[in-house]
């Protein structure tokens, strides 16, 4: 139809016109702020520098000035631990639920749904219902266990420093086995009948179709939750700001809610912008891993 | 649930619904406890053991929940909805060009698309900040909308590029034949025929809007306008002894969630898997 090159150029210009929004937006609020972020790093700000935008130049001082403080060490450590607990518990509850759930029993789609619930919420919310919920003298966690007999007095979860990370890592996975669970149900839907009741025929039990058949069916599917959920929680701070911010004791710290702190409490957006930048290197390694699983898997059993 | 036997079993039915309703159980009761906290007698609430029902339920929380943040639900609701108008206005053009449009670059759109929606948010929130205070711009209700946007734009261009793929291109050809226009095209026929995607979309965007705090708590630091998970958060540290008034409020800003879960559960669930396999 356009055998003109000039029309055929117009055509273009009217395509890449439907584009020009998403490509400015990613520019102004995704490009320019990673690059300030960048740039930041590189400056010693305090409130006054900050407010006036005159933070000297001071290369990679905030970097050293991060690595040589024990506390960074200290987050990345809670960050990794939080991180790889949450991403286990989510994963062994959510697929438990996703195997429970893939057959046929009355009421299945409405739990299905009601299953969805804590995913939704604001985590805010559920980080306000666990902070009363895990009171040591008057949450309802300590009731129950007092009550059964599993403690002899209330645990204090959010107060004592050797156990706030592991409440907090507690709530997250709360928070995050539906995500696992509608995936990796999803993923078990999709696996076709006939290839379950095959192996049946040819003799393989029950456990033997599951690690045989099942699993390597669900691999994509699996390492894709994986793979965001791990991008997703190394960035956690709503649920720990409205638990523990941070303590006690810095024992729940991690590098988001640092470097908050170190922005928004100390105004030394420097090192506030340095160890975030740390947290994007983590993140952007994990992304290209996630595209690199994306692209070339085949999507046989998901869709 | 060891003990359940893995083979289906006639008859077996209503122990796998009775197993269900207890992971059902085990799983929502913070959300009950929420509730149950919400409207208990101010003396019950430090009682031990504590009170597992309302035995005569207290409405003074959401009284003087709604008397000190009903400014912010006003606010969370107006940032929520702009978050969706402004996100649905940027993703749905570029989600058709992506999907029907081969064009040299589109892939490497998408890829970046992919890509920035897994930059932390705590990176966003000291860049923006600085950002917006160098523009003067700080404590500004568009401000929030924009910078919440950036937490569900990426998902929405994702969601209903898919979407738009499955569109026949034959039928898009065959308006344009006829002389519409591109725009006319996407205006009368892509976007009426892409409801489901984009009330996706919205849904999820809204969602976002009215649950972020990490850009209100940064942002706003002059506290001019507060949505509602700062108002509760503040909440919490003003009014510690309040828990009435706390989980009311939290009840409250639970109840776009369940209200979209309740009449659009087909559209959350479409997106919560769409999340994750692309």
């Amino acid at each position: 139809m356009t055998r003109n090159p000039s029309a055929a150029r117009r055509q273009l210009i009217y395509k890449w016109l439907f584009l020009l929004p998403v490509i400015c937006y990613v520019s102004m609020f995704f490009f320019f702020p990673v690059l300030t972020n960048l740039e930041q790093s590189f400056r010693g700000s305090t409130i006054q520098t900050f407010l006036r935008g005159n933070a000297p130049f001071i290369g990679f001082d905030n970097y050293a000035a991060i690595f040589n403080e024990p506390l960074f060490w200290r987050a990345v450590a809670n960050t990794a631990i939080f991180t790889v607990v949450s991403l286990v518990g989510q994963f062994v509850i959510g697929f438990t639920f996703a195997v429970y759930f893939n057959r046929r029993f009355a009421l299945n789609r409405l739990f299905r749904a009601l299953l969805l619930l804590p995913w939704l919420l604001p985590l805010v919310v559920s980080g306000t219902i666990f902070r009363w919920a895990l009171d040591q003298d008057h949450g309802v966690f300590n009731a129950i266990l007092v009550n059964v007999g599993l403690a002899s007095e209330g645990v204090p979860w959010l107060s004592d420093p050797q156990i706030a990370l592991l409440s907090v890592t507690l709530v997250n996975i709360w928070v995050g086995i539906p995500f696992v669970f509608v995936t990796l149900y999803g993923g078990l839907q999709g696996i076709p009948d006939d290839v379950i009741e095959a192996a049946k025929i040819d003799g393989a039990g029950a456990i033997r179709v599951f690690w045989s058949i099942t699993l390597p069916l669900l691999r994509p599917v699996i390492l894709v939750v994986q793979l965001l959920g791990l991008i997703y929680t190394i960035r956690a701070f709503d649920l720990i700001i409205l638990l523990t911010q941070g303590g006690p004791a810095n024992s729940t710290q991690t590098l988001a809610t640092l470097s908050y702190f170190r922005s928004f409490t100390t105004f030394d957006f420097g090192q506030g912008s340095a160890i975030s930048n740390i947290l994007i290197v983590v993140a952007m390694v994990f992304a290209l891993l996630y595209i690199r699983v994306t692209n070339s898997e085949k999507w046989k059993v998901s869709q | 649930m060891e003990g359940v036997p893995v083979k289906r079993i006639r008859g077996a039915g209503v122990a796998y619904t009775v197993g269900a309703a207890m992971i059902i159980l085990i799983m929502l009761f913070p959300l009950y406890w929420m509730f149950n906290t919400s409207v208990q007698q101010a003396s019950d609430l430090f009682r031990i053991p504590p009170s597992w029902f309302p035995s005569v339920p207290n409405w003074a929380g959401y009284e003087s929940a709604f008397r000190v943040q009903g400014a912010s639900i006003a606010t969370s609701v107006v940032v929520a909805l702009g978050v969706v108008l402004l996100t649905l206005a940027i993703a749905a053009p570029a989600a058709y060009a992506l999907a029907q449009f081969k064009l040299r670059g589109g892939m490497a759109v998408s890829i970046v698309i992919l890509v920035v929606q897994l930059i932390p948010g705590i990176v966003m929130a000291n860049a923006l900040y600085s950002i917006f205070s160098q523009l003067g711009v700080l404590d500004n209700l568009f401000v929030l909308i924009l910078a919440d946007s950036t937490a569900s734009v990426p998902f929405a261009v994702i969601i209903i590029t898919a979407f738009m793929s499955t569109l026949p291109p034959a039928l898009i050809e065959a308006a344009e034949v006829d002389g519409a226009s591109r725009f006319r095209v996407f205006w009368s026929i892509v976007l009426p025929l892409s409801r489901n995607a984009l009330v996706t979309a919205g849904l999820f965007a809204f969602l976002s809007g009215w649950g972020d705090f990490l850009f209100a708590v940064t942002l706003n630091s002059g506290g001019k306008f507060v949505p509602l998970t700062v108002g509760l958060y503040q909440f919490i540290g003003v009014n510690a002894t309040d828990w009435n008034a706390v989980m009311a409020t939290a009840v409250i800003s639970s109840i776009p969630a369940i209200v979209l879960l309740v009449f659009a559960q087909r559209f959350i669930s479409a997106g919560v898997t769409a999340g994750s396999v692309k």
